[in-house]
């Protein structure tokens, strides 16, 4: 059977014809290029620096738009590839989009990172799983509209009606005269033309780009190590600068003594920075654990590294902190206790809370009656640590301010965010500032938090030089910032016929809870209780791929698992039923999941992994989540060697509507659930006093290669829905397929991760 | 602080700094070879890895004075073009998400295979398991080393 499982009409209107100007607002802006050809950019007044006034006269209903390329007058087209590059390939996918629309052979376009502009791209962010869904439109009629207007150029030199005009692989066809010729020739005299009003897109049966599997641009640089990534930057002049950050949440800085290390060779400097203005009301991107810092300034990485230790620095306890943040446009109350946690107490804490009746976020039906009634409860906890994220290329930035002007380069999700952070800080209006953007080596969301831009911006001024600060990997895994600590307890009440009756989850963490209220089973079952909590710390925690979603997909489906095993029901077939009463009849006023897709992965999953055939000794668990609008299902097999569990295939099935770059997203898939095994059963920090007791890669442990699964199958549903996220999809799901396996394999249920706390003896 | 004279990818260079100076901060500060990544500083991640002679070495590790005579290679110059056989292969599988592992791998992986061109799984498995991918592409850097051993084989 083929992976097209089920036809169906897109939720979203068929577009064809898409307006470019909404209003007399909107513009796109047109340019003829010194030496021809001609430059085509997206510029909406959103995205624009606007005054107040321009604000107000706004209409509400923006085009998430963004596009921009190039077309030389010998017909090279260059694409510009808007959002910031963490691995998850857009500086690939996005420009494949323009140039579906564009009608060009994708071998010879360029690619080029495009620098923050926010009078050009609007959302040059990297997060949410949110580039691909939140560009598609915008990136489609960027090539759609050049295509227009060289389409149109031709039909003048021609003299023929522009409707007769064919395109492909950028070159113009009028087949009844039998002419044609190349974008190039044409270019600058499309340039010159209006914008279209209106374009018409491709029908997505007419797609030769989108969903054929293209190579990585930067593939080439990245095996033969050309600088791409922001540690890699180098400048005429530039110095090093290191910080040193406390050693412990809960600590400040009291007294530097800065003698010895300012005689030591190749430095020029130790001082303390304050990262923010006092009055600045950080956003959320701001978020950071420590404010006041040592800085050491030197000639080399390893010079600076020395120095950075012969610093005798005096800490003394911070106070506790309440401050306001603004985020995402309202003002938020933010409290960081005082003192020095341990994870000891932190577990304590949260089991204290797991045990008493909490804040009722949803509550379907008479949860409290039928439990009493219930011919079986079912009740068990779960529990994941704090993580680091680790990116591989440890935090750092490059910044080089000067009277009147600053031009930052480097590895951050949040270009625009730290901007205006920068721009703040350093006194400087926004336009003098110029942020560029490199490869990153990883993200997984600690880069959204891009403090270090601020604080490279600072040093650099204080210095008068061009300067890359460099967070060591002791820095980066040590002073934040974190996935949360999560738990989660459940319920569930069977009737005598074991049917799921009543199901409670009260989930909750520090600082945060990791509850989706509305998520499955929600809306499935009759009766249902969801409640959640928080304990305040003063540990700084943030997004981390998929957050909240990344414990609690696990959580609930390891739990449904055991669920379904008490009813002596198949544990796909359980979620299932569920799925379809939740299709039919839906419980609750508001179920943020689409019911159909979520079965269609389960029972896509389900053939392809050839479920209910079960072999000796291969021991399966099978998962299935929906986050960041996309679906996916698992199932791992694992067997055991030499007593210890070892992974042997997972097989996936992904609903993510269209893929616009097949082989990259089953890549992005593959490395989804690596990173969820691999964290669920080997990864963890732990607090001692306030201070992370794993600080590198000999005490933190993460996957390696022998423990990575030694097959991975991924099949994506067909479909012509626009797409949606898969940075993160992947990643949560696989932890309740791992559980499960696990309990197969060993017949012992796992609540608490990591699963598998032994020391990795490598190196 | 002393004077060293290294051979870097074919190259005779001098240099004088501290002994102490690991061969990373060397090549990437001094001869700005910046395909030779940080990770960690204390050999427990991989991204570092260069050619000592033949062996796969974390240049982290090494202090410049440790070096002696012995040819260093960096990814940069593991070959003219990017056309080693390991490199083809990766290319071929497209294998790297955010890449910045992969440089350390490649060097890992083409030290390996040089010593032995027929490896079997697990001997794979013991060879790599010192080179962490934090975006988790091992499966397709296992399909990239079999492929780039069936090249060396049918060289």
């Amino acid at each position: 059977m083929p992976d097209r499982i089920r036809r169906r009409t897109p939720k979203i209107k068929e577009m064809t014809l898409i307006k470019t100007t909404y209003n007399r607002r909107s513009f796109l802006k047109c340019s003829v290029l010194a030496g021809g050809g001609m430059m085509l950019g997206f510029s909406w007044l959103a995205s624009c620096k606007p005054t107040p006034e321009q604000v107000r006269s706004m209409p509400k209903e923006w085009f998430e738009i963004n596009g921009y390329l190039k077309i030389g007058d010998n017909g090279r087209v260059t694409i510009m590839s808007p959002n910031p590059e963490i691995g998850q390939n857009v500086k690939t996918s996005m420009p494949m989009i323009v140039a579906e629309e564009l009608d060009t052979d994708w071998n010879e376009v360029i690619v080029e990172q495009a620098p923050l502009n926010t009078a050009i791209f609007k959302r040059q962010l990297a997060g949410g799983s949110q580039s691909i869904r939140q560009g598609w439109e915008a990136l489609r009629m960027a090539g759609a509209t050049a295509r227009h207007m060289l389409v149109m150029a031709a039909a003048e030199v021609w003299q023929v009606p522009a409707e007769e005009i064919t395109t492909e692989a950028r070159t113009l066809f009028h087949k009844t005269s039998d002419k044609s010729m190349g974008y190039g020739e044409v270019a600058s005299a499309a340039a010159k033309l209006p914008i279209p009003e209106e374009v018409k897109l491709k029908d997505v049966k007419d797609f030769k780009i989108i969903g054929t599997s293209r190579k990585n641009v930067d593939g080439l640089k990245i095996v033969t190590g050309q600088p791409l990534y922001g540690l890699d930057i180098q400048k005429e002049g530039m110095l090093i600068a290191m910080i040193a950050h406390p050693p412990a949440f809960g600590l400040q800085l009291k007294s530097v003594d800065d003698t010895e290390a300012k005689k030591m060779p190749g430095i020029k400097d130790v001082f303390t920075i304050q990262t923010f203005n006092e009055d600045y009301k950080k956003s959320a991107f701001d978020n950071c654990s420590f404010t006041n810092l040592v800085v050491v300034v030197g000639n080399t990485t390893w010079e600076v590294m020395q120095a950075k230790k012969a610093l005798k620095i005096e800490w003394d306890r911070s106070p506790a902190i309440e401050e306001q943040m603004d985020i995402f446009g309202r003002t938020m109350d933010v409290r960081f206790p005082a003192g020095l946690e341990s994870s000891g107490a932190h577990r304590e804490a949260m089991v204290e809370k797991a045990g008493i009746k909490q804040n009722v976020v949803r509550k379907d039906g008479n949860p409290e009656a039928v439990f009493k009634k219930a011919a079986k409860v079912i009740e068990r906890s779960y529990s994941c640590p704090f993580l680091a994220h680790n990116c591989m290329e440890p935090m750092n930035f490059f910044a080089d301010v000067m009277e009147d002007k600053a031009v930052l380069n480097g590895p951050v999700q949040t270009p625009e965010f730290m901007e205006r952070s920068v721009a703040e800080r350093l006194g400087l209006p926004l336009e003098k500032v110029d942020i560029q953007m490199t490869r990153m080596g990883g993200g997984f969301g600690r880069r959204l938090y891009g403090h270090f831009l601020t604080e490279a911006g600072v040093i650099s001024q204080r210095m008068k030089a061009p300067i890359k600060l460099v967070y060591t990997r002791e820095d980066d895994m040590t002073t934040g910032i974190y996935r949360p600590a999560y738990h989660a307890f459940y319920r569930a009440a069977l009737d005598k016929d074991n049917n799921l009756i009543a199901f409670h989850v009260r989930a909750g963490g520090i600082p945060e809870s990791p509850l989706a209220a509305n998520r499955f089973p929600a809306g499935g079952v009759d009766n249902y209780l969801a409640e959640d909590w928080s304990i305040d710390s003063n540990i700084t925690v943030g997004a981390f791929r998929a957050p909240r979603s990344n414990f609690i997909a696990g959580a609930e489906q390891s739990f449904l698992d055991e669920v379904a095993e008490e009813a002596g029901k198949d544990p796909i077939e359980f979620r299932l039923e569920l799925l379809k009463r939740a299709q039919e009849n839906p419980v609750g006023e508001y179920n943020d999941y689409e019911a159909d897709r979520y079965s269609g992965v389960l029972e896509l999953v389900r053939e392809k992994s050839n479920w209910g055939q079960e072999q000796d000794g291969i021991h399966r668990g099978v998962s299935a989540y929906f986050c960041h609008n996309s679906y996916v299902a698992q199932v791992l097999d694992m067997t055991i060697e030499n007593d210890k569990p070892v992974v042997q295939k997972v097989t996936a099935a992904i609903d993510c509507g269209i893929v616009v770059n097949p082989d990259a997203a089953t890549n992005l898939a593959e490395g989804g659930a690596v990173d969820g095994i691999g964290h669920a059963m080997y990864s963890g920090l732990t607090f001692k006093d306030g201070v992370a007791e794993q600080n590198n890669f000999d005490r933190y442990r993460l996957i390696r290669y022998s423990e990575a699964p030694k097959e991975i199958e991924t099949h994506f549903v067909q479909s012509n829905i626009d797409p949606t996220g898969l940075g993160e999809p992947p990643f949560p799901p696989i932890m309740g397929a791992l559980a499960n396996a696990l309990y197969k394999a060993t017949g012992q249920r796992h609540y608490h991760q990591p699963f598998i706390t032994e020391k990795a003896v490598v190196g | 602080m002393a004077n060293f004279n290294l051979n870097i990818n074919g190259k005779k260079q001098q240099i004088d700094l501290d002994p102490t100076t690991p061969m990373l901060w060397v090549l990437r500060d001094h001869f700005k070879l910046v395909g030779t990544k940080y990770g960690c500083g204390i050999s427990q991640c991989g991204a570092c890895t260069i050619h000592l002679g033949d062996n796969a070495v974390r240049s982290c590790q090494l202090p410049v004075s440790a070096v002696g005579e012995q040819a260093i290679t960096t990814i940069e110059g593991l070959s003219e073009n990017g056309d080693h056989p390991v490199q083809k292969a990766w290319l071929e599988e497209d294998v790297y998400q955010c890449g910045y592992c992969q440089a350390g791998q490649i060097m890992n992986a083409s030290a390996f295979l040089k010593s032995n061109p027929n490896p079997t799984d697990e001997q794979i498995e013991t060879a790599m398991n010192g080179n962490i991918c934090r975006c988790g592409t091992y499966t397709r850097i296992k399909k990239a080393i079999k492929k780039a051993a069936a090249h060396i084989e049918n060289i």
